[in-house]
């Protein structure tokens, strides 16, 4: 018989309350069936353990505090993962930029494999996986005691923010390895929803023509729609958006409810990033655009005139 | 100092793999292959460097079948000084692949690590990682601007709602994002001169390395597909669609 299933969840949060993407890797987690921990590493993160505690579904949070994890640093993350891994038989992270810099530093040192980006879970050491950019769907089984796992968010429905009561117990923080030292970032503020949690995306394409344009024709239309922005990698490299915003295999992957593609032909690298979203419209003046296959809501139109008349009609 | 720069052979971006009919994975039979191209932008990040004078040597590295020799002349053309090739017909996973390099790195000592935060074929996203943690350096993943000077790296990278800069002490390893750098073409004349380069071709069990797989696969199947929908004909119609029938606005 094998041990009872317990899993550790590793959070993402702001130290002041858990990141969305945290609710979807607890809802995964909650699938494998036995206990479900949480642990919240911060600095000043005691609102982050908080409300880890209230998400349904967990039974413990373990709460980490110093500065070393005040930027979530790989090392300084990993090496206290590491610290408590003994005891779980499932290490999870979210798939997004800081799970994936993290969990691949704790499976080379518990020497087992990663399983990155799991859209399923078949069973406690079966799980489904999207390869080549989501052409194809690998179903893998781990050979390992301990599973090592990175959740795509949108594959599992977010767990309930409110309703559990779990108990925190506070962990003496792992040493610095002081490798690594933060010097500074750029986070871009605005009021629009997270790119990976928003229920309605605007996104560009190339075909917008510059920054100046994609601003102008696609702000109106997110903010009338209460929407984040994205852009295909076409759009990122011709530097009319930011990096982060890029949708597709190597950016972000969504599933929001509606997800408006404006000058977007199609790439089957971009479809991997959008194409589970609810419902698509795709604005493109060409018709043989690969973008109209997989919409819902096709309209062949010039998007200088059609993005206008949407705002106005809206 | 010295660059390592491991590269992968993977199937061709432009190329929409199909999945086998009896679910054991996909036709790479007869496709084009090509490196992997956040490698691509690695081993061009690493010939900058030495064009700057900081690199001293550009060593690229593949692992897997015969035919990543061609993966490594590419690499070589683009100015990579010599290659390794650990010479493997058996399915390598992340873990063992970064096993291997591991072993390399401490035989060739170099000061920075520098390839592709994932692969555009099995999408993991983990061999850099890995690998920093095995040989114990710091990690400075998905670059987008990377300066060496005086022991240390300053890297900014491309995270969830913009970047941020590390200062990492080398060793180190770095992994690549898009936007780092824009490899250049390849030329006649340096492809000849990269069949001439040093090409060094070990086992895994040379390197003492053992590569079990980690994951089995199962079955590979199509994913669920979605057929397109309706055109509409103009604005008016597609907001009265998204708001009665679809009823996401």
């Amino acid at each position: 018989m094998a041990d009872a299933i317990k899993a550790l969840v590793v959070a993402e949060h702001d130290n002041a309350g858990v990141r969305p993407a945290t609710l979807n890797t607890v809802a995964a987690a909650t699938q494998l069936g036995g206990e479900v921990h949480v642990l919240v590493a911060g600095s000043g993160a005691g609102g982050a353990a908080t409300s880890a505690a209230a998400v349904a579904g967990v039974t413990k949070v373990l709460h980490a505090d110093g500065e070393q994890f005040a930027h979530g640093g790989a090392e300084s993350m990993a090496a206290q993962v590491l610290a408590l891994a003994s005891g779980y038989t499932h290490i999870l992270f979210a798939a997004t930029a800081s799970g994936k810099n993290i969990a691949p530093r704790v499976a080379a040192k518990l020497d087992v494999g990663q399983i990155s980006d799991i859209t399923k879970i078949d069973s406690p050491d079966v799980f489904e996986r999207p390869i080549y950019a989501g052409n194809a769907i690998a179903t893998v089984q781990s050979l390992d005691a301990v599973k090592v796992i990175t959740v795509r968010t949108t594959g599992f429905d977010p767990a309930a923010a409110t309703g559990g009561s779990a108990a925190v117990e506070t962990l003496s923080a792992v040493a610095d390895p002081g490798k690594s030292t933060f010097m500074g970032s750029e986070i871009a503020k605005n009021d629009r929803p997270e790119l990976t949690s928003a229920k309605i995306i605007v996104s560009g394409g190339r075909a917008l023509g510059s920054s100046e344009k994609f601003n102008e024709v696609l702000t109106p239309l997110a903010d009338k729609l209460g929407a984040a922005l994205g852009a295909s990698r076409a759009a990122v490299d011709a530097g009319y958006a930011p990096n982060d915003w890029q949708v597709g295999q190597t950016g972000k992957i969504v599933a929001p409810q509606l997800y408006v593609a404006i000058g977007i032909s199609g790439a089957i690298q971009h479809l991997a990033g959008m194409k589970d979203s609810k419902v698509i419209v795709a604005i493109n003046k060409d018709a043989e655009a690969p973008i109209f296959s997989v919409a819902d809501y096709g309209l062949e139109q010039d998007l200088f005139t059609a993005v206008p008349d949407f705002v106005a009609a809206l | 100092m010295k660059v390592l720069v491991p590269v992968k052979r993977v199937v061709d971006y432009n190329v929409k793999v199909r999945v086998k009919s009896d679910g054991s994975g996909v036709d790479i039979a007869n496709v084009k292959m090509s490196m992997n191209p956040f490698d691509e932008i690695a081993i061009e990040e690493a010939v900058r460097l030495k064009e700057k004078g900081i690199a001293t040597e550009v060593i690229a590295v593949s692992c897997g079948v015969q035919q990543c020799q061609e993966t490594l002349r590419t690499a070589m053309a683009i100015g990579a000084d010599r290659a390794i090739l650990v010479q493997c017909d058996d399915e390598l996973q992340p873990l063992a692949v970064a096993k291997l390099l591991k072993a390399l790195v401490d035989k060739e000592q170099p000061g920075l690590v520098i390839l592709g935060k994932q692969a555009i074929d099995d999408d993991c996203n983990q061999t850099g990682q890995m690998l920093a943690a095995l040989a114990d350096m710091p990690q400075a993943t998905f670059a987008s601007k990377v300066e060496v000077a005086d022991g240390f790296a300053t890297v900014t990278r491309e995270v969830d709602g913009g970047a941020e800069t590390l200062k990492i002490k080398l060793p180190a390893v770095v992994t690549t994002d898009l936007r780092l750098n824009e490899p250049r073409y390849v030329t006649l004349p340096n492809i000849m001169k990269a069949k001439k380069k040093q090409m060094d071709i070990f086992k895994p069990s040379d390197l003492g390395v053992d590569v079990k797989s980690h994951l089995k696969t199962l079955k590979v199947s199509e994913p669920p597909k979605r057929g397109a929908g309706v055109k509409v004909p103009d604005v008016a119609t597609l907001v009265a669609k998204l708001k009665t029938e679809a009823k996401v606005i």
